[in-house]
């Protein structure tokens, strides 16, 4: 606990300046040194940037990069955009749902996965796209899709 | 600069640079609206006022589109109909077939939207957002499924009431209104104000209703139910009941409630009286001890949670005293069995009020003795309508009737805290008096009752220098106060009341809270002064009375036992 | 680095016909068209590394490391085949510089052997890359003449692709920041202004308004501060022009951002762009870095009294975002969400002031048109639309890519001619165009000349260039419905009609997905009560809500009603799915020669629709199937098809 709060500290003296246009920077370092964002962060940078927490908690939640709860060891990424939607990623996703029994945002309850659904990772040629973390696999079928998982599982035991 | 608008053929003049709305509704021009407050900032979500404009592609919002030039306007053609009926229908597709059993039935904005629009059928189907009711809050009661996330919480909790215990939080179709980290609002910073719930168009959010409680206990025998109710509650229930704003019905509520089962009917302006003279007491002992001013009044709870939360360091400053209600509450439960010769039958202490705060207030510790809370009960103004017309009484039949004895206030003094600035008012007039030995003169004090959120004003008595101020509504209290440790202003005693112009727009008041029923409000209680001999505290017999047999002297030890409390830093998420 | 610096600032100042040999020879080297090694180049963006690019590169290394041969390795940005990647070009000193397509890493080795031994492959070869004095390969065509490219009018994407995104020196070696020079030290602000007014140039993210227009407001509102924001969001899943751009061209577009800001007296520069861009944001992070170090940016550009500053920030990820009232609420710090306009960001933006928001696309064509005037580039594209557009292209096509034709060009040649329309033996149905608020294309449409106001003609927008390619087997409700349920999940759920109208018709476009739950009662009722309502709903929708993601959101409902009214009819009333991709339309059967009666399908059905007696075939009751397809995966003995 005092160890986040150290951390914390460090990230907020990085943005000296008190203003609300530092809000999200700000967020986003705390989610990158941490993977979400927890109560005290939001109760620090309330009070830094002199902000009603609900405000932060109201704008993070309306972005997909912040998280309130941890990553999971793997963070599964799944591009659901155009390309990858047509070309199955609907049916990865609901294999993904299937295998670890968490959603898009979630993560699992052994904190082993969490994933993410993204519209267009940037590579439509090579539809569907799914990155761990960020380790790309590309045209994956549902077949293909149960080995990877289930290779991270094992690498993950050893 | 004058700019010609044509709107449904008629022209009419309006100001460049103004919104459509407001020139519409200059000349008596109505568009729904859902979104736009009045002195709130513009929002333009809800659609709902959207116009015509001659040359633009799609409708306009017309509550946030400027003027800028000449426009041919149609407020009311098909086209503008037929998209604020779908957006109604829209809102509805995603809303509980409630009203029945809905606490806005019949003052419901949704509701009667839906009828001027005349909605006779659910076109649209679709599944409904699955949301939980938040029961925590002993005030307040939310429930998202018929929010329809026009903001109006959110702007009010944020530009009046400086609390933002609300927000947006996620978007799309997951758009809720939240605390921090979906907190319930128990566990927020809400302060149980109630204007968001106030400003509230539907039933998503709603007061802790205890009326059905109260059933229980009415009738059961072995019990005391004694009942008292404040004076910003008599001049307003009658909105509610079919009577002319302003009417004050206290003769009236006296009648029904003992009808209705009342054992014993009070009034909380008793309360106020002592409040009155133990604060000038407290006063004069700050100033003669050389402590720091200003004195800062506690009668409103929710300013009391308020700065528990963001001002600890300011607590000293603090009047200890209770609220008007808990005082009463205190010598109810206290004084009244053995003075009545009741013991052995429990009491069940109820207050009507006009404030949600008072609900929460009453959970607190501090308002407990032996773990048995003081009040039972809280119920609000509106809960008292809906009390009289369950009861079913003719309330033309009934005569005016008087309180019972001893908590009542013959004079004006406790009831004028109803109103922003009286309570400062009534514990000036007493300290003057104990100064200079005479009565300040009424009119002397008039200055005091502008229409103005923040009101200062130097009295003399004698020869000391008394710096009055009141502030309602937090945010203008926050500046206040802001102002007062920047040392730009000094004080003697500040009133801070936390709805703006104090508790006649409490947040347990009738529905719609509009500026002209506020000040219909306010004057009704200044006029209870005006016609009035008695304005002081000290000069009310039974106040009198009380102290020469009870109490012995104001900060007596009884006094501090029954009526003194204390204040604690408060965690939680600000 | 200081001689280095002071040269490449000469060369910027310079028309290359007034440079002295020596500098010439110096240019060459810069610009890789001399050099001492081999050179092999990979695509580093980031469909080459989804695809492997970076095990390429670990690849050639150790290649080169086990014979111990000096080349130079470096990166490059994609030349827009997202789907051939990883792409590589390999260049020996003397000899053109060739491209190869899907390299990845096991292919190393043989490839590399085949070019240092001067023999071309026959496979993955793309193309080679002429330029002056280099001696070109036997049997390989040129760039210029393969379809892909012989079709385009590659300005915008000149570079990309070729250059090194890491290098300022390829950068201004090949003209670069010669238009910035020339702006600062030539033109007054206005007139900027004006040039790029006349040079007709609109808008590349999908209105098409005059960018010159825009300027002027937010140059003549008088402000202590004026921003200029770079929109590099790029939301539109399926658009991937301005990735691209800045993934391989990175200073293009600063040297467009600081002409922009330029025109309109500002000092400070933001770029706004999708925190996912990961590989984008480095090197305009490296790019930014080394303008600060040469004099490009910061205090008194090169004496010239004009100060800037860029910055990058990352958005959070919101769609909604890429409206610009919400990228500047988002910059401020708060909830992305669009605000009524007027007023307009140009008089009243990013912290109240005039503030210009630029597409990456429209920024990167600046310094064309200040180099080579406004009369040139309204000799591309027509009269009322100049300059080129970039197009991505995915779906059901032979290539995935970025497509750059003058604007005019048709469909036709952009999808049929150029990437090479659908695959074998498919046949093309529709294209998607402008991504999730977009419009389907018909096939009949193919010849129209592309520009804003034919497509407005026909009740289709171009967006910002995403081209979604549909064939007989993409089913167009499913898509639409794929896109309404994007929209209300990125709806930033303000207004009423935009939240709650797309949630509605995702939900009826649904519906027509799928079989009805029962075929008798309500679901069928609700289903055509719903179904009735689409067309209300859509106009309702553009007529009133706050901002273009609601107004555009029944796009591809409104222009599919317009053009495949009888798909919609097919799945309504005949419950089929032309292109029998609508999997819980489909006809489940089972096979009795390879049922064994396990009876596990009767147990897992959800409509218990299938009957039989354990040990024997089991069948489907065809009127109580939903056809969700749980037999056809629960059957360990594949018994169940469907038709
Ligand atoms: C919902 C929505 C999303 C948008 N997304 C983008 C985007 O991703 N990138 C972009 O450049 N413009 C986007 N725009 C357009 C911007 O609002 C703005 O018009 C544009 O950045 C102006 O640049 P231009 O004039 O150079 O085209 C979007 C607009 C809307 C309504
Ligand atoms: S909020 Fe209004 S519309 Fe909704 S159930 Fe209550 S009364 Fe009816
Ligand atoms: S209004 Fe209609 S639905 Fe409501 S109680 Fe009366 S009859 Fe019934
Ligand atoms: S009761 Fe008052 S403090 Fe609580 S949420 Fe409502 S307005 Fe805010
Ligand atoms: S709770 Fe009430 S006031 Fe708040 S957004 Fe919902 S409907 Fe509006
Ligand atoms: S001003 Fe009155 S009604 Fe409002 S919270 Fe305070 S005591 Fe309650
Ligand atoms: S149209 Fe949609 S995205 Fe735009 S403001 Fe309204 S709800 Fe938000
Ligand atoms: S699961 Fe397959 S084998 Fe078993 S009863 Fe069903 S169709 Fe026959
Ligand atoms: S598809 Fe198979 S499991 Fe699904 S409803 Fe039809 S018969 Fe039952
Ligand atoms: S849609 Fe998945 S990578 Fe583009
Ligand atoms: S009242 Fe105008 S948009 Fe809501
Ligand atoms: S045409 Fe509908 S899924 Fe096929």
């Amino acid at each position: 606990m005092a160890d986040e709060t150290a951390r914390i500290e460090v990230i907020l003296k990085r943005f000296p300046q008190i203003k609300r246009n530092a809000l999200i920077p700000l967020l986003q370092a705390v989610q990158d040194e941490f993977g979400y964002i927890s109560e005290e962060a939001i109760s620090s940078i309330g009070a830094h940037l002199s902000l009603p927490t609900s405000k932060i908690y109201g704008l993070a939640t309306f972005y997909n990069q912040f998280s309130f709860t941890p990553r999971g060891f793997y963070h599964v990424v799944l591009c659901n955009g155009t390309s990858c939607h047509m070309s199955g990623s609907g049916e990865l996703l609901s294999e993904l749902a299937k295998l670890l029994e968490i959603k898009d945002g979630e993560t699992t309850r052994d904190g082993m996965f969490s994933l993410e659904v993204q519209s267009c990772i940037g590579a439509c040629g090579q539809s569907p796209v799914m990155a761990v973390n960020g380790e790309y696999h590309s045209r994956i079928s549902v077949k293909e899709l149960r080995e990877i998982i289930k290779q991270y599982r094992e690498d993950a035991g050893r | 600069m004058g700019v010609r608008l044509e709107v449904n053929g008629r022209s009419i003049e309006a100001e460049k640079g103004e919104t459509i709305l407001s020139a519409l509704n200059r000349h008596g021009m109505h568009v729904p609206t859902i979104c736009s407050m009045k002195d709130l900032s513009p929002s333009g979500a809800c659609r709902m006022c959207v116009v015509e404009v001659e040359g633009s592609e799609n409708l306009v919002p017309s509550c946030s589109f400027p003027i800028e030039g000449p426009m041919k306007i149609m407020t009311h053609s098909p086209r503008v109909l037929r998209a604020r009926k779908t957006n109604v229908e829209l809102l509805l597709s995603n809303h509980p077939d409630d009203c029945l059993y809905c606490e806005r039935n019949g003052s419901c904005e949704l509701q009667s939207l839906s009828e001027d629009l005349n909605i006779r059928e659910r076109r649209i189907p679709g599944k409904r957002s699955p949301h939980k009711i938040d029961k925590s809050s002993p005030a307040i009661i939310r429930d998202p499924s018929k929010c329809i996330l026009c903001g109006r919480c959110v702007r009010i909790c944020e530009e009046i009431m400086a609390t933002s215990s609300l927000d947006f939080a996620h978007r799309g179709n997951e758009l809720k209104i939240s605390t921090t980290l979906a907190l319930p609002l128990n566990d927020s910073n809400c302060t149980s104000c109630g204007q968001c719930l106030v400003a509230c168009p539907t039933g998503a959010l709603i007061e802790h209703v205890q009326f059905p409680e109260l059933e229980e206990h009415i009738h059961a025998p072995g019990k005391l139910v004694v009942v008292q109710y404040s004076p910003a509650v008599a001049v307003s229930v009658a909105e509610l009941l079919g009577y002319k704003p302003g009417t004050d019905l206290s003769g009236i509520i006296n009648a029904v409630l003992r009808r209705y089962g009342f054992d014993k009917v009070f009034e909380t302006s008793f309360g106020a009286d002592l409040m009155i003279m133990e604060q000038a007491r407290i006063y004069q002992d700050r100033k003669r001890d050389g402590q720091v001013l200003p004195l800062i009044t506690s009668s409103c709870p929710a300013w009391i949670h308020y700065a528990e939360q963001y001002y600890p360091e300011l607590l000293y400053l603090l009047s200890p005293l209770k609220s008007p209600q808990q005082i009463a509450g205190a010598l109810i439960r206290e004084w009244f069995p053995k003075a009545e010769k009741e013991e052995g039958k429990e009491i069940v202490s109820v207050v009507i009020s006009s404030c949600t705060a008072a609900k929460t207030e009453a959970r607190r510790v501090e308002m407990t003795r032996r773990g048995i809370p003081t009040i039972d009960l809280v119920l609000t103004t509106r809960e008292l309508a809906r009390m009289i017309k369950l009861s079913g009484l003719d309330l033309e039949l009934l005569e005016p009737e008087l309180p019972d004895a001893p908590f009542y206030s013959t004079g004006s003094a406790g009831k004028l805290c109803g109103v922003a600035g009286g309570e400062a008012e009534a514990t000036v007039r007493t300290i003057y008096a104990q100064i200079t030995g005479t009565e300040i003169p009424a009119s002397k004090l008039h200055r005091f009752r502008i229409n103005k959120s923040y009101r200062e004003m130097i009295v003399k008595a004698g020869k000391t220098e008394i710096r009055m101020g009141t502030v309602s509504g937090l945010a203008n209290a926050v500046a206040l106060i802001e102002e007062l440790k920047a040392g730009k202003r000094k004080l003697d005693i500040l009133e801070v009341m936390a709805c703006p112009d104090g508790c006649v727009n409490g947040g347990g008041q009738p529905i719609p809270a509009e500026e002209k029923l506020i000040r219909t409000r306010s004057k009704a209680v200044y006029d209870m002064d005006n016609g009035t001999k008695n304005h002081t505290a000290h000069g009310d017999p039974l106040v009198q009375e009380i102290y020469r047999d009870l109490l012995k002297e104001a900060g007596g030890k009884l006094s501090q036992d029954l009526f003194y409390t204390t204040y604690l830093k408060r965690e939680v998420l600000l | 680095m200081q001689a280095d610096k002071e040269i490449l600032i000469k060369l910027a100042q310079q028309n290359p016909s007034e440079l002295s040999p020596d500098e010439l020879g110096q240019t060459a080297l810069l610009r890789k068209i001399q050099i001492p090694r081999p050179l092999v180049m990979v695509n580093s963006s980031t469909s080459g590394i989804v695809a492997g690019s970076m095990r390429t590169w670990e690849a050639i290394e150790q290649y080169a490391a086990e014979r111990s041969i000096d080349i130079d390795l470096a990166e490059t940005g994609s030349i827009g085949l997202s789907s051939e990647d990883p792409v590589i070009s390999v260049q020996l000193p003397g000899r053109t510089r060739i491209f190869f397509s899907r390299i990845t890493a096991e292919k190393v080795p043989s490839l590399l052997d085949d070019l240092f031994h001067r023999e071309v492959p026959d496979q993955h070869v793309i193309g080679q890359l002429y330029r002056e004095g280099q001696e070109p390969w036997k049997d390989v065509p040129s760039l210029e003449d393969i379809p892909y490219f012989a079709l385009q009018s590659r300005i915008v994407l000149e570079s990309c692709g070729i250059i090194d995104p890491f290098s300022i020196e390829e950068y201004i070696a090949g003209g670069g920041y010669r238009a910035f020079l020339l702006t600062i030290r030539s033109y007054t602000f206005s007139e900027v202004c004006d040039l790029v007014s006349d040079s007709g140039l609109r808008g590349r993210s999908g209105g098409g308004f005059s960018t010159g227009e825009k300027w002027k407001a937010a140059f003549r509102t008088p402000s202590d501060q004026k921003f200029l924001v770079c929109n590099a969001e790029e939301s539109d899943p399926g658009a991937f022009m301005d990735r691209t751009l800045m993934e391989g061209d990175p200073f293009r577009l600063l040297e467009g951002i600081s002409i922009a800001a330029y025109a309109i007296g500002s000092n400070r520069a933001y770029i706004y762009i999708r925190s996912e861009y990961k590989n984008a944001i480095r090197r305009i992070n490296n790019a930014i870095k080394i303008l600060r170090e040469m004099g490009l940016l910061g205090d008194n550009i090169l004496d010239s009294g004009y100060n800037l500053q860029i910055s990058l920030r990352k958005g959070p990820g919101a769609f909604v975002c890429g409206e610009e009232t919400a990228l500047i609420a988002s910059l401020e710090g708060r909830r992305g969400i669009p605000s009524s306009k007027p007023p307009y960001p140009s008089t009243s933006g990013y912290l109240g002031r005039p503030t210009v928001v630029n597409n990456v696309e429209t920024l990167s064509n600046l310094p064309g048109i200040i180099r080579n005037g406004p009369d040139w580039f309204k000799g591309i594209g027509t009269t009322e639309c100049p300059g080129t557009k970039i197009f991505s292209i995915s779906g059901r096509v032979k290539l995935t890519g970025l497509v750059e034709v003058p604007l005019g060009t048709s469909f036709d040649t952009i999808v049929n001619k150029i990437i090479g329309g659908v695959g074998k033996g498919r046949e093309l149905k529709a294209l998607h165009v402008g991504g999730p608020s977009g419009c389907m294309v018909p096939v009949e449409l193919m010849d129209i000349p592309v520009t804003y106001e034919t497509l407005k003609e026909k009740g289709l927008i171009m967006g910002s260039g995403g081209i979604f390619v549909m064939d007989d087997q993409s089913c167009v409700v499913n898509t639409v419905s794929y896109f309404m349920e994007y929209m209300n999940k990125q709806s930033c759920g303000k207004c009423i009609p935009c939240r709650e109208g797309t949630r509605r018709m995702a939900e009826i476009l649904r519906s027509i997905t799928r079989k009805p739950a029962d075929e008798e009662g309500h679901t069928t009722l609700e289903q055509f009560k719903g179904v009735m309502q689409l067309e209300t709903l859509a106009e309702v929708m553009k007529d009133t809500s706050l901002c273009g993601l609601g107004q555009n959101a029944p796009n591809p409902v409104l222009s599919t009603l317009k053009y495949f009214r009888h798909e919609y009819e097919e799945h309504i009333f005949n419950r089929r799915c032309p292109s029998n991709s609508c999997t819980e339309l489909r006809s489940w059967f089972i096979d009795v020669d390879l049922c064994t009666g396990c009876s596990i399908c009767a147990k897992r059905c959800p409509a218990e629709a299938i009957i039989g007696t354990a040990r024997h075939p089991y069948f489907i009751d065809q009127e109580k199937c939903i056809g969700c397809g749980i037999c056809h995966e629960v059957c360990k003995f594949t018994a169940v098809y469907y038709k």
